[in-house]
C-alpha cells in the first residue's frame, strides 16, 4: 500500500478573494485516510475554492491545510500537485496529445521513461474500463463519457494517494453518469485512495460519499456526516431543504435487500430458461420489476414492486435467474430490523 | 499596345535565366527571400510580444494600436524614412514588411493563446506543470492552428507587398511591372502577376500542409 501524503486536515481555513468575497469561512474538517469525502452545496458555496486550496491552485487567506501533518504551504506547488490526482468537469484533456500520452502526463512530468509511462497508461485505460484501442486516438475522437474516464485514468497514473474531483461527472448524461459513479466506487474498493469529491448533486454525494460535507453559501460547513445519518438527522432547515423530498425513500438505499423474505413465484410469472419474462395477463405480457437481494438495496426492491402491475418484485440472482418474489409486506418486515443499518 | 500579343513566350524563354540580376529566375528568387524574411523576423518578434500581451492584457491594446498605425502608413512613406538610414538595399524593404507582418502576427499569437481552453490550462496547472513547461508543451502547441492561420495571411500579403520595393530597385518580381509599364510591353507584367500569384498559392499550400502535419488533432476544429 502506498505510504505517501494521506490525511487532509482543514484547520480554520478562510478564503477571501481580493474583491472581498468570502468564499470559504473558517472551515475545519478532516478527510480520513482511504475514504471518500464529498463536498456538496448550492452553486457558489465555495466547493471548488475549498478543493483548490488543497493543491494550492488557490492559497488560503487564513488557517492551515495539512496533508499528512504537513502544511501544504511548505510544499513547492508543482511537487505537491504531482502527488495529488485532479479530475475536473470538462475532463481538461490535452487536445493535442493522444489518449495514452494524456494519461501518461504526470509520469512524464515525474521523469519516468517513455516506455514505462506508456505501459502504465495502457494499464490504467483498462482499469477504468476503456478499450485500449482508444489509446492512439485524440480526445476529440472520444465521447464525453469516455473522455471523463480518461480524465480519471490520468489522475490515477502516478498512483497518487490523494484524488481531488471537481464535479467530474456533471457534464455527461444521467445514464453515463451512473456508470461512471459505479466505476469510481469499484475502483475505490480496489485502490483505497483518499478522495475529496465536489458536487452540487446531493444524490451523487449520498451515493459516493463515506462522509458528506454539506456547505452553505458564504462557505460555511452546515453538516458533516455519513450519508445515512445525514438523511436521518439533518442538522438544520437548510440541510433538510437541501436534501429535498423523499429523504425516507432515499434512506432505503442504505439498507441491503438481503433481509427481504421471498416467496415462491406464482404461476402467472412467465419464466423462460430460469429467467423472468413478464406477468401473464389476459392475452398479453405485463412488464415486471426485479432486484438482486445480494447486491441491491431496499430501494431497488421497492422500485421493482412499483414496476410490477401486481406489486410483486421478482428477486433474481447474479445470473438473472428467478429466486422468488417479494410482496409489500415482506418489505415492511425487512424495515424495522434494518432501520439502523 | 497595338497588335502586341499579351504574352510573348520567346521573351520569357530568353529572359528566364539570362545571367543578369534582372533575369526572371533571379527576380523570383529575390522576391521569395524578401517575402519570407519579414515573416520569419515577424514571427520571431511577434512570439515574445504576443505572449507578453496575452500574459499582461493591459499591453495588448497599446501594442495593437501602435501596430495598426504602422500598418496604415503608406509603404512609400516608410521607404523614404528608411532610405536615409539603410539606403537602396533589401533592408529598406524588409523592415517595413516585418512591421506590417507584426500587425497580423501579434494578434494571431494572442488569439492562439486565448484559444487554449481554460479548463485545459487549469488541468495542466493541477497536474504539476511549471509555467515554462506548460507554455512549451501545452499552451503553444494548442495555439499552433491559430498562429498558423495568421502566418498564412502574413505570408501571402508579404509576397504581394514585396513588389512595391521595385520603386527603390528592390522589389523582386515587382521589377517586371515597372519594366513592362515603361516599355508598354505586357509580357513582363503578365509574367510578374502570374509568378507572384503562383508563389502566394504555393506558400499557402505549403503552410496548409505544415498545419495538417503539425496538428492532426485539430481536424475536428477544422471540420467545425
Ligand atoms: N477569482 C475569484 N474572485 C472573486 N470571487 C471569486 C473568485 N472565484 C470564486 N469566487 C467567488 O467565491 C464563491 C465560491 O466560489 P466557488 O467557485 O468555490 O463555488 P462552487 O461552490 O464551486 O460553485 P459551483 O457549484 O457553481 O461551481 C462564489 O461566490 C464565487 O463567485
Ligand atoms: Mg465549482
Amino acid at each position: 500500500m502506498n505510504k505517501g501524503l494521506r490525511v487532509i486536515t482543514f484547520e480554520g481555513v478562510t478564503k477571501r478573494y481580493p474583491d472581498g468575497t468570502v468564499a470559504v469561512d473558517n472551515l475545519s474538517l478532516d478527510v480520513p485516510d482511504g475514504s471518500v469525502t464529498v463536498f456538496v452545496g448550492p452553486s457558489g458555496c465555495g466547493k471548488t475554492t475549498s478543493l483548490r486550496m488543497i493543491n494550492r491552485m488557490i492559497d488560503a487567506t487564513e488557517g492551515r491545510i495539512r496533508l499528512d501533518g504537513r502544511d501544504v504551504k511548505e510544499i513547492e506547488p508543482a511537487t505537491l500537485r504531482r502527488g495529488i490526482g485532479y479530475v475536473i468537469q470538462q475532463a481538461g484533456l490535452f487536445p493535442h496529445r493522444r489518449i495514452v500520452d494524456n494519461v501518461a502526463t504526470v509520469p512524464y512530468l515525474l521523469g519516468w521513461d517513455k516506455k514505462k509511462a506508456r505501459a502504465r497508461a495502457m494499464e490504467l485505460l483498462e482499469r477504468v474500463g476503456l478499450d485500449v484501442k482508444l489509446a492512439e486516438r485524440y480526445p476529440f475522437q472520444l465521447s464525453g463519457g469516455q473522455q471523463q474516464r480518461v480524465g480519471v485514468a490520468r489522475a490515477l497514473a502516478a498512483d497518487p494517494p490523494v484524488l481531488l474531483m471537481d464535479e467530474p461527472f456533471s457534464a455527461v448524461d444521467p445514464i453515463v453518469r451512473m456508470s461512471l459513479q459505479d466505476e469510481l466506487l469499484r475502483l475505490q474498493s480496489e485502490l483505497h485512495k483518499t478522495i475529496v469529491f465536489v458536487t452540487h448533486d446531493i444524490d451523487e454525494a449520498i451515493k459516493l460519499g463515506d462522509r458528506v460535507a454539506v456547505m452553505r453559501v458564504g462557505g460555511r460547513l452546515a453538516q458533516l456526516s455519513d450519508p445515512a445519518t445525514l438523511l436521518r438527522d439533518p442538522a438544520d432547515d437548510f440541510v433538510r431543504e437541501f436534501l429535498g423530498r423523499d429523504r425516507g425513500i432515499r434512506r432505503l438505499s442504505f439498507i441491503p435487500a438481503r433481509s427481504v423474505r421471498l416467496s415462491p413465484p406464482p404461476a402467472d410469472l412467465v419464466v423462460e430458461d430460469g429467467r423472468p419474462v413478464g406477468w401473464q395477463s389476459g392475452d398479453g405480457l405485463q412488464p415486471y420489476g426485479s432486484f438482486d437481494p445480494e447486491t441491491d438495496s431496499l430501494r431497488a426492491a421497492l422500485d421493482a414492486m412499483l414496476l410490477s402491475p401486481n406489486g410483486l418484485a421478482v428477486a433474481v440472482d447474479g445470473h438473472g435467474k428467478v429466486l422468488g418474489v417479494a410482496a409489500r409486506d415482506a418489505l415492511d418486515a425487512a424495515l424495522p430490523g434494518a432501520a439502523d443499518g | 499596345m497595338g497588335d502586341e500579343p499579351l504574352v510573348r513566350w520567346d521573351w520569357i524563354a530568353r529572359n528566364w535565366d539570362n545571367g543578369t540580376p534582372y533575369a526572371i529566375k533571379a527576380l523570383l528568387e529575390d522576391h521569395t527571400v524578401m517575402a519570407f524574411l519579414p515573416v520569419v523576423f515577424g514571427l520571431l518578434i511577434a512570439l515574445p510580444l504576443g505572449l507578453a500581451c496575452a500574459r499582461w492584457r493591459v499591453l495588448y491594446q497599446p501594442t495593437t494600436g501602435l501596430m495598426n498605425v504602422i500598418y496604415s502608413l503608406p509603404s512609400l512613406a516608410l521607404f523614404s524614412i528608411l532610405l536615409s538610414v539603410t539606403g537602396l538595399t533589401r533592408t529598406t524593404v524588409i523592415i517595413p514588411l516585418t512591421l506590417f507582418s507584426l500587425a497580423v502576427l501579434i494578434p494571431a499569437v494572442v488569439d492562439g493563446m486565448t484559444s487554449v481552453p481554460d479548463h485545459v490550462r487549469q488541468s495542466a496547472v493541477a497536474m504539476g506543470f511549471r509555467p515554462l513547461r506548460r507554455l512549451l508543451q501545452v499552451e503553444l502547441p494548442i495555439a499552433v492552428p491559430v498562429v498558423l492561420a495568421g502566418l498564412r495571411v502574413a505570408t501571402v500579403s508579404s509576397i504581394s507587398l514585396v513588389s512595391v520595393g521595385a520603386l527603390i530597385g528592390q522589389g523582386g518580381l515587382g521589377y517586371l511591372f515597372i519594366d513592362g509599364w515603361q516599355r508598354q510591353f505586357p509580357t513582363p507584367i503578365v509574367v510578374g502577376i502570374a509568378l507572384v500569384t503562383l508563389l502566394a498559392l504555393v506558400a499557402d499550400l505549403a503552410l496548409i500542409l505544415i498545419q495538417r502535419w503539425l496538428t492532426p488533432w485539430a481536424r475536428a476544429r477544422r471540420a467545425a
